[in-house]
């Protein structure tokens, strides 16, 4: 009656190998069949609205994140020093926060403060639209208002990819 | 002496029969391949706030669940089943 | 055609192969949608703990340390160091020998390794005490699918003891362990989040304790009964399952509900339920409580007084195989202390948790009650086996310093 435990570890090894090379990510796009980036308005936390159909000519960089995110949280500053080096060359960085309740998130921004325009999304309107399918979600979209790279998560060195991505739609 | 239990550990064997397995299996592979089984997640990512709470955690305090199970299973025969993995923020 | 003969065939080989269950999980594993999703390892954390376990008799107290890390970005360790001290005696100890002071050291080792969904688990543990060594090891996958709200999990472990005997150099006995987990958790909405978890062990080897005693009735013995030498068998198959809620109420606050059901091949039979509840109050302090309740059945073997000795192949009378039941009340607090100016990045935490545990037995008597009448000539007399039915009070206290980083 005793369990067959060869096959076990051989199941045990087998399931374990097959999930080794899930995927992670989606590599950038191609500009000819890139979907167009959905448009929308938001009021920034300076009062002024943001219309991302009225950044034609400039890369945005969409970055939805929550407080209660730990890897959001950790990306911050990062998309922080990003945002102050590639202002000057017609890149601009928007963060979307998804939370209902945005209590948590005004603290952790007096704790971490950001330079570029942070966006409530309290109705989650947004994340839907953009199918945000994992915390955080980048959308790096182009002069042409269309996205061509989404980076799910976040790990140290995502923002190289980030830059990575700018340069060569800069270079187009 | 047989007992119940003892016999119910020697016919265990039919809990695990490969015909049942291959039923469940052949179904699973169906319902994928006619395409009747996707069914989306239906809590977003960005709608785990409240089960990304700390409060919300397994074993908030590793350290004290140790000695919590360690005090059960010196004095109750019970034992067991009180891992668990997954919730929190779901994020990357 | 080719393609549903080639899944035929697949199919088939892992159901045989794997037997049943287990095959049936790898199937579920391969057939759910994964999404592009990656798991998150566990936080920094330090802990320092003392411990105390004060209740029938006897004295447990020590401390504990546990601390995890992670380095890199793909791998997490952990280590824990417990060290039991017992004094006193129980009531086992008390009706055939005599109070005594011995220490516990346990030591575990834990390894994580994030890769895509899932995270890879090892771990190593080790318990020495003057009479018993006991070494574990096991390795086990968890693994986040269908848009992180599943997670899938399996163990597997295996544990060898060495049993000794004190004052008798030539007693060596060993025990070999097996063990079987999985589990799956499930988020059920926005504020529910559920988790099934079963095990199996599969025990052999020495499983009693070489000091323990069943009891007879000895009409020859000038107090009715007499001690021999327990007898158990040699093999224990355990299994148990166990379902977990946590719920987020409309405030901030948390309340779980676990239930757990538990059967061996010794015919014991166990339930617990369990529910508790955690309140924030502020930024800094939380409270939680839980209330526990837990019965079980005697084992097939059992019994508190023999009719006389030898009387059956295996017998017992060890109160954790009895029939009894108990009821558990805790409370505990936790503080979180102001920031360091030396390391701002690390959250201290101070908690402190007590449980008072109440035991009722239905079939293990309280055998002290002849010794202490003494030989007074108007105390009443206790019938062999009419001795009251055993009660256990115990106070467990954990106090802990924790560092979040």
């Amino acid at each position: 009656m005793m369990m067959q435990r060869g096959s076990f570890w051989l199941a045990f090894a087998a399931s374990t190998l097959l999930y080794v090379a899930t995927p992670t990510l989606a590599a950038p796009l191609a500009a000819a069949t890139s979907p167009v980036a959905p448009d929308f308005t938001l009021k920034a936390r300076d009062g002024s609205n943001l219309r991302l159909a009225e950044q034609q000519g400039s890369i945005v960089v969409l970055n939805f994140w929550a407080s209660w995110c730990g890897p959001c949280r950790q990306e911050m500053p990062l998309l922080d020093t990003m945002a102050a080096e590639y202002a000057e060359l017609g890149v601009q960085v928007w963060g979307v926060n998804v939370e209902a309740e945005n209590d948590e998130a005004k603290t952790f921004l007096q704790q971490v403060p950001v330079s570029f325009p942070i966006m409530f999304d309290t109705t989650n309107q947004l994340a839907k639209t953009y199918a945000v399918e994992a915390m955080p979600t980048t959308v790096i979209i182009d002069k042409n208002g269309k996205v061509r790279a989404i980076h799910r998560g976040y790990q140290p060195g995502y923002e190289k990819k980030y830059a990575d991505d700018i340069n060569a739609l800069l270079a187009e | 002496m047989q007992t119940t239990s003892m016999r119910y550990w020697r016919n265990k064997s039919s809990l695990m029969s490969s015909s049942r397995c291959l039923l469940l299996m052949t179904l699973l592979a169906t319902t994928q391949l006619t395409g009747c089984a996707t069914i989306e997640p239906w809590v977003k990512p960005y709608e785990r706030e409240k089960l990304a709470d700390p409060i919300m955690a397994f074993g908030r305090h590793p350290v004290a669940i140790q000695h919590q199970a360690h005090v059960r299973d010196s004095r109750e025969a019970a034992k067991g089943a009180n891992g668990s993995g997954g919730g929190g923020c779901g994020c990357n | 055609m080719a393609v549903a003969g080639v899944v035929v065939a697949v199919t088939k080989a892992v159901c045989q192969k794997l037997g049943g269950i287990l095959g049936t999980v790898m199937a579920l594993l391969l057939l759910l949608p994964t999404l592009s999703h990656a798991s998150v390892l566990p936080a920094n954390r330090g802990d320092v703990m003392h411990h105390s376990y004060q209740g029938g008799g006897v004295s447990i107290d020590g401390p504990a340390v546990m601390l995890r890390h992670n380095v890199g970005q793909q791998w997490s360790v952990s280590g824990f160091h417990y060290v039991d001290t017992v004094s006193g005696a129980s009531i086992d100890v008390v009706a055939t020998a005599s109070a005594y002071s011995e220490t516990r050291r346990e030591s575990r080792l834990g390894a994580d390794y994030l890769i895509g969904n899932s995270i890879l688990s090892m771990n190593y543990a080790q318990s020495d005490e003057n009479d018993y060594n006991a070494k574990s090891a096991s390795v086990g996958v968890a693994h986040d699918t269908f848009g992180g709200l599943t997670t899938l999990s399996m163990e597997a472990g295996v544990g060898n003891d060495d049993v000794g005997r004190n004052g008798d150099s030539n007693f060596a006995e060993q025990v070999r362990r097996y063990n079987y987990k999985f589990g799956v958790t499930q988020i059920i909405s926005t504020r529910w989040i559920a988790a099934l978890n079963a095990q199996v062990d599969l025990e052999e080897g020495f499983l009693n304790n070489p000091y323990r005693s069943v009891r007879y009735r000895d009409a020859q013995s000038s107090r009715g009964f007499n001690y021999h030498a327990e007898i158990y068998p040699r093999t224990r198959n355990t299994s148990a399952i166990a379902v977990i809620n946590k719920y987020h109420l409309p405030y901030r606050a948390a309340i779980s509900l676990n239930l757990r059901y538990y059967q061996d091949s010794w015919d014991i039979q166990a339930q617990d339920a369990e529910l508790e509840y955690v309140h924030p109050l502020d930024e800094r302090f939380t409270l939680d409580a839980r209330l526990r309740f837990y019965q079980q059945g005697a084992a097939e073997f059992y019994r508190d007084l023999f009719d006389y000795a030898k009387q059956f192949n295996f017998m017992a009378r060890d109160k954790e195989l009895s029939e009894f039941r108990n009821v558990t009340l805790g409370l505990g607090a936790s503080y979180k202390l102001p920031s360091w100016s030396f390391w701002p990045s690390a959250k201290p935490e101070l908690n402190l948790q007590w449980d008072h545990i109440r035991f009722d037995y239905a079939n293990f008597r309280d055998v002290t009650v002849h010794r202490n009448l003494g030989n007074s000539p108007d105390a009443p007399s206790i019938g062999v086996g009419a001795e009251p039915l055993y009660q256990l009070d115990v106070n467990v206290i954990r106090a802990f310093f924790s560092v979040y980083f």
